[in-house]
């Protein structure tokens, strides 16, 4: 389903982020990759979304180069794709809510479906109760949690989750990777970028592991080492 | 398609009342110019009026000198009714033009005064001509003084009235013309506070922006809201403008008959409603969409 060739990813004028990067991931897996921060995981993903352009090698999503992808086709491929960023992106102007039904609005979703899935999302990630609250008004935790409800309300082929636990306190990141696992099962591919050694020895799953850009461990199932 | 132009309105109408102060200072520029294009139109109207008003009633008096024979005049009548140009000539002998003085000026006794010291009949024969149109007048009066009768002809009373026309005319076009030139600038200067209009909230929601792209947006889902926001400036623009006029219209046409009779602004005003309606609509909505089409294209390229 997706494949990576040879991706090296130089930030001018010459930080080299991602170097030399080859795997592939098929339809429903669940992947994570691992490395200290620094390692080029956040790089790896906006490569993926096409938030950054690739200096060298190939990506291949559904058959589609997205290397090279042509600006107008973007959409085609973000709304495949459900992403937890790093630092959330959720929109400021909006509330939870409207963060949610701004997502479905963009895939066409029909108002009943709208009116159905937003709220039990909003149940499931527990911020039923700040669904009318905007951003600036949510704790770390609270942020993370609308982001993660907003990259699934959707139902994404790919559920990219970029740190998806870096604010959580233990309670709450054993939920969320238990809501990926159950994700994962309903049959939604997974990659998880985390620097978090006991959710990947915990997770017993397949395990790219990243160092200064480079892939120096590819296990299935896999281990945090470093 | 139809449900995210639906999604596309509801989010530009969100924008537009979220910044409502903002949207109202653009409207009311717009309300401005679109006023003035009203007041042209409708002093358009009423220059028409007058002109028309007037060229009906002007026409050439060709007084003959007192020793004038009546059938040379009646003889010089028939011809002028030949040309095409002339609709109407008619023949006011000296004492037929005696009679109408007398009708005139029966209450002044001062005038009846100095006309019984006169004695006799102090007027002079005349033609009346009457033309098709305003323009011919001066062929017409040209043709009496190139012809073989020039001299039998005391004065044409046609220079005196001729600026009178003129003086519609050039005043009419100066104020079509000014008001046309204003107009411009005034649309300049909303289409201007349009364009800084969206382009501060697009420069504002940058990164709302780059994180709508983000989420898989397309660009006409981005873009869509803010030209919304330039159609709704126009369509509030229009109506205002529209609901000022009617009511001015309505209490200023009895003021403005007594000056004009016959002129009628509020009749006009209401039977072309929707032709005035589809203009202004046309231009606050062009308008409003060009400015945030440009603003659009330049912020979020
Ligand atoms: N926009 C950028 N411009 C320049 N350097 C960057 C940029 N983003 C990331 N980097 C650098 O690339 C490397 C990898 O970063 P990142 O992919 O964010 O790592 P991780 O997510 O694993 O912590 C780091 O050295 C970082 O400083
Ligand atoms: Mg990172």
């Amino acid at each position: 389903m997706i494949s990576f060739y040879n991706i090296t990813k130089i930030y001018p004028p010459h930080t080299v982020a991602v170097k030399d990067v080859s795997f592939q991931v098929q339809e429903k897996e669940f992947v994570s990759i691992a490395g200290r921060s620094g390692a080029g995981k956040t790089t790896l993903l906006k490569l993926l979304l096409a938030q950054e352009q690739s200096t060298r090698g190939q990506i291949f999503f559904d058959g589609q180069d997205i290397s090279q992808i042509k600006k107008k086709d973007l959409p085609w491929l973000r709304k495949r794709l459900g992403t937890v960023f790093q630092d959330y992106k959720l929109l400021a102007s909006k509330t939870v809510y409207e963060n949610m039904v701004y997502v479905m609005e963009i895939i066409s979703q029909t108002k009943r479906h709208i009116l159905k899935d937003v709220p039990q999302v909003l149940e499931i990630v527990g911020l039923t109760e700040r669904a009318n609250n905007f951003p600036a008004q949510l704790s770390g935790g609270e942020l993370q949690r609308a982001a993660i409800g907003r990259a699934l309300i959707h139902r994404p082929d790919i559920i990219l989750a970029d740190e998806p636990t870096g604010n959580l306190d233990p309670y709450h990141t054993r939920d969320v990777i238990q809501l990926l696992l159950k994700i994962n099962q309903m049959g939604t591919t997974v990659i998880l970028a985390t620097h978090n050694k006991e959710i990947i020895n915990r997770l017993g799953k397949r395990v790219i592991t990243l160092e200064e850009g480079k892939v120096i461990r590819d296990e299935d199932p896999g281990r945090f080492i470093l | 398609m139809f449900i995210s132009l639906q999604r596309i309105l509801k989010y530009g109408w969100q924008d537009f009342w979220r910044n409502r102060s903002v949207s109202a200072s653009s409207i009311f520029v717009m309300v401005m110019m679109l006023s003035l294009i009203t007041s042209l139109l409708l002093s358009q109207q009423a220059f028409k009026f007058l002109v028309l008003r007037l060229q009906e009633q002007v026409d050439i008096s060709v007084y003959f000198r007192e020793d004038s024979f009546e059938e040379d005049i009646l003889e010089i009548k028939k011809e002028l009714a030949l040309i095409p140009e002339v609709k109407e000539v008619e023949y006011i002998s000296k004492e037929k033009a005696l009679e109408n003085f007398i009708q005139l000026h029966q209450n002044d006794s001062r005038i009846m005064d100095s006309l019984t010291e006169v004695g006799g009949n102090p007027l002079l024969a005349s033609l009346n001509i009457i033309a098709f149109e305003a323009a011919q007048y001066a062929q017409i009066s040209g043709f009496l003084e190139k012809s073989s009768f020039a001299e039998s002809i005391d004065k044409i009373d046609y220079h005196q009235r001729k600026p009178v026309i003129d003086r519609v005319f050039s005043i009419s076009s100066e104020i079509n013309t000014g008001g046309i030139l204003f107009s411009f600038i005034l649309a300049l200067v909303a289409v201007s506070l349009i364009f800084n209009q969206v382009g501060l909230s697009i420069e504002h929601a940058k990164k709302e922006i780059e994180v709508m792209r983000l989420v898989g947006a397309s660009d006409w889902f981005i873009r869509g809201p803010f030209l919304v926001q330039g159609v709704l400036i126009g369509f509030f623009a229009t109506v205002l403008t529209l609901l000022i006029f009617l009511p001015l219209c309505f209490f200023l046409s009895a003021k403005i008959e007594i000056l004009l009779p016959g002129l009628d602004i509020f009749g006009y005003f209401v039977n072309n409603f929707f032709t005035i309606f589809f203009i202004h609509l046309a231009f606050g909505i062009g308008l409003g969409m060009v400015s945030s089409w440009i603003a659009v294209r330049k912020y979020l390229a």
